[in-house]
């Protein structure tokens, strides 16, 4: 018995080894198959590369054959627009944030001229990862300002890459914007779609916090203690909002270059109403489908794509949320065209929910106000008005009133607040959605109506009035009682 | 004995020339400092030297051009100065409209720098010298553990186009000396012994009198990322390059009598 189950462990253990030995070597000599192959295509002819500023994309390489691609990378310092008000000295690979986009196949043999301006301070040089070679070229590239350096490689893999400059210090090359995206596409190129971009995300250290005005200098201690001021898509906040905005047509398939220059945060890039029909994983070739969240790496990429079915605006974010509320890693993607009311109603009705009946639902005014310590002057009421802003207010209206651009209204220097004290405690008693106009700038948003005693309201509204340039009106309490009354 | 009154009186006013050349100098004590990283082994002794108060200025450069016609941009071999070499200039002993007479002195290659502080009896001086030099503040001789210094260096780092402002306006240092940082870069002797490939996340592992540094920096280590922005700078310099933003000034040696 013992006997017989060992030659069975036995001849179980060879065969095991076996096969596992067959697979291994199959996988190898395929593995070498391609490698080998992608290696030797020859190059026939040769072309300067379409190079494209965010959010675009050079042409699709189609059926082309595989060719001496000429690149020309200029790498430019300069001060540009963060936010508002904000600015920031970028260092850049082509003059934008992410770099010019290039776009090859396999087999492609780049020519690579990397071009230091004669402005610039610092020398620079770039690392490829669609490179197999050392340092995927940034030691060939290493270049003086008001010089040039000339290298070539060979592209193997297909699948889409980040590059980014390697010169110490590192971290602050890329922190201040030195990344970008290379496309390798395979023989016969990518399956065609309706619309391609390129969007690529970034975090930022500023030595002022988050909207603070000027010209901000580059903050080592935050970076190196990974606390972002900005994290954002395309270099700034504005990027792809507003006018920014992507755009496509219902029915339309969408394809996303995404990219992830850090460089320390990880991406969790999702698009508010939509469902990635196929997602590239981190840029190779798997290919997973019917994804709501993809990871993308720091120094890593992915394509995703999608159809649009229904009008309307999708939002491109990061899903780590409070990135994108608040630290600008939020763009857009308008879709025009035809109502597919199958697909997406709209809202139907708007109803009252009383979960458990409207016995529990206690009415502002019942109990709280007897805890409350009422203000006895206009100084104590601004004073507890403050206090309920930042609990209440200040996520969305923010520190000092201004507002989250395209998402929620500025209340600082607002027209539309100044105009009508009644109407502003309306809103803060019922909440407000659908699309109104303030300081000429159109928003349609939600605000969710806040369960504050007349007291409080009065307080945080009158702190309101009294801040940041509005008319300094006074909203007592019996004021806000008339209101709640009237409905 | 005229004669020999004539040669002694010739010696006597070449040498107070020579003196009030040096009136722009600035002494620096010598010490021993570690340059760029805290490894005690490699401290590094460097003995009292002279260093001008001032970067050279375009003025000053224009004199040593006129003076020295192999210096100028059409004479000067291309071995020795690369195609930006005083590119800006209208002619050769005409500087571009836009520069200041008395902002520092750019897109100069090594050789001429080197030649230029030779005519005038002086040097180069070497990265340490230099480092050393620079590691004063306004108040003492070796700030580089102060926030604010290296928040000032970090930030000129950072802006572009300060080559084009005169000499002397940022601030004096310890040893009387200006402009060590704030307005451009400036050349070094041995610029390039200390080998930074390019791949400097590759440097990290060489056993190059760098790199330890590199592997040490802490949260806390600004310091050092003011340093490996100029030993890039230098590493990525070849001695006939001219740059926009890279001048020079002239060191000495003090002599032992």
């Amino acid at each position: 018995m013992m006997r017989t189950n060992r030659f069975k462990n036995i001849f179980i253990a060879t065969l095991t080894v076996g096969i596992v030995a067959t697979l291994y070597s199959c996988n190898q000599q395929k593995e070498e198959v391609i490698a080998k192959s992608a290696a030797e295509i020859v190059v026939n002819g040769e072309m300067e590369a379409e190079l494209t500023s965010p959010p675009n994309v050079p042409k699709p390489v189609g059926k082309r054959p595989a060719k001496k691609l000429i690149v020309h990378m200029e790498v430019l310092e300069q001060v540009g627009e963060m936010t508002g008000g904000v600015e920031y000295v970028y260092w850049t690979f082509g003059g934008t944030v992410p770099g010019s986009f290039i776009r090859t196949r396999v087999g492609d043999e780049v020519e690579f001229h990397l071009e230091n301006h004669p402005n610039n301070k610092l020398p620079h040089n770039i690392d490829l990862h669609a490179v197999t070679g050392p340092g995927g070229g940034a030691s060939s590239s290493f270049v003086a300002p008001g010089h040039k350096a000339k290298f070539s490689f060979k592209v193997l893999n297909p699948g889409l890459y980040v590059y980014h400059c390697a010169t110490a210090p590192v971290g602050m090359h890329i922190a201040n914007g030195m990344y970008g995206l290379i496309l390798v596409e395979p023989e016969g190129g990518l399956p065609k779609v309706d619309r391609e971009y390129y969007v690529m995300q970034g975090d930022f250290y500023t030595k002022g916090a988050n909207g603070e005005r000027g010209l901000q200098p580059f903050d080592m201690q935050k970076a190196v203690d990974e606390d972002a001021d900005y994290v954002v898509f395309n270099g700034s906040v504005s990027a792809l909002t507003g006018n920014n905005a992507l755009t496509a047509k219902v029915g339309e398939t969408v394809r996303l270059y995404v990219g992830n220059g850090g460089p320390n945060l990880v991406s969790s890039f999702h698009v508010i109403g939509e469902i990635f029909d196929a997602v590239y994983v981190e840029g190779g070739s798997m290919v997973n489908e019917n994804v709501q969240t993809t990871l993308i790496p720091a120094g890593g990429a992915a394509i995703v794509e999608f159809k649009v079915d229904v009008p309307g605006t999708l939002v491109l974010v990061d899903h780590s949320i409070f990135r994108a509320f608040n630290k600008g890693a939020l763009g857009m993607l308008n879709v025009e065209g035809e109502e597919n009311k199958q697909i997406y109603s709209g809202t139907i009705e708007e109803g009252i929910y009383l979960p458990e009946g409207g016995g529990i639902q206690s009415m502002p005014g019942d109990s709280k106000p007897m805890e409350v310590v009422a203000a006895k002057s206009r100084e104590e009421k601004i004073k507890f008005g403050r206090e309920i802003y930042m609990q209440t207010c200040f996520a969305c209206h923010q520190g000092e009133g201004q507002g989250v651009p395209n998402a929620f209204p500025p209340l600082a220097n607002s027209d539309y607040l100044n105009a009508d004290v009644d109407r502003a405690i309306d809103i803060v008693l019922h909440g407000l959605s659908g699309e109104i106009t303030v300081n000429g700038v159109k928003y349609n948003s939600v605000m969710t109506s806040q369960t504050l005693t007349d007291e409080e309201i009065a307080n945080v509204l009158t702190y309101v009035y009294d801040s940041w340039g509005n008319n300094k009106s006074d909203v007592t309490p019996m004021m806000v009682t008339k209101r709640r009354s009237a409905h | 004995m005229k004669k020999y009154l004539f040669v002694f009186l010739w010696c006597l006013t070449i040498s107070s020339g020579l003196f009030a050349q040096f009136d722009d100098m600035q002494k620096v004590k010598g010490g021993v400092f570690t340059p760029l990283y805290g490894v005690d082994s490699l401290q590094v002794k460097i003995d009292a030297f002279l260093l001008d108060t001032y970067p050279v200025s375009n003025e000053a450069f224009l004199e040593f051009v006129v003076q020295n016609p192999k210096w100028r941009k059409s004479e000067v071999p291309k071995l020795f100065a690369d195609g930006n070499y005083l590119k800006d200039w209208k002619g050769d002993v005409q500087l571009a409209e836009y520069l200041l007479p008395n902002a520092p002195v750019t897109n100069i290659s090594w050789f001429a720098a080197k030649n230029y502080c030779e005519s005038k009896g002086k040097r180069l001086p070497t990265v340490d010298e230099w480092e050393f030099a620079a590691m004063a503040d306004q108040n003492s001789a070796d700030a580089r553990k102060m926030e604010s210094y290296n928040q000032f260096i970090l930030e000129w780092y950072e802006t572009p186009n300060s080559f084009n402002k005169p000499i002397g306006s940022t601030f004096k240092n310890f040893y009387g000396i200006y402009d060590l940082h704030g307005l451009v870069w400036e050349w070094t002797s041995d610029f390039n012994s200390v080998l930074i490939s390019g791949e400097s996340r590759q440097d990290v592992d060489k056993d190059s009198k760098l790199f330890c540094g590199s592997a040490a920096v802490g949260a806390s280590d600004l310091m050092n990322y003011a340093a490996f922005m100029r030993y890039a700078f230098r590493g990525s310099m070849k001695a006939s390059y001219s740059v926009k933003n890279l001048g020079f000034r002239c060191a000495k040696d003090i002599d032992v009598n």
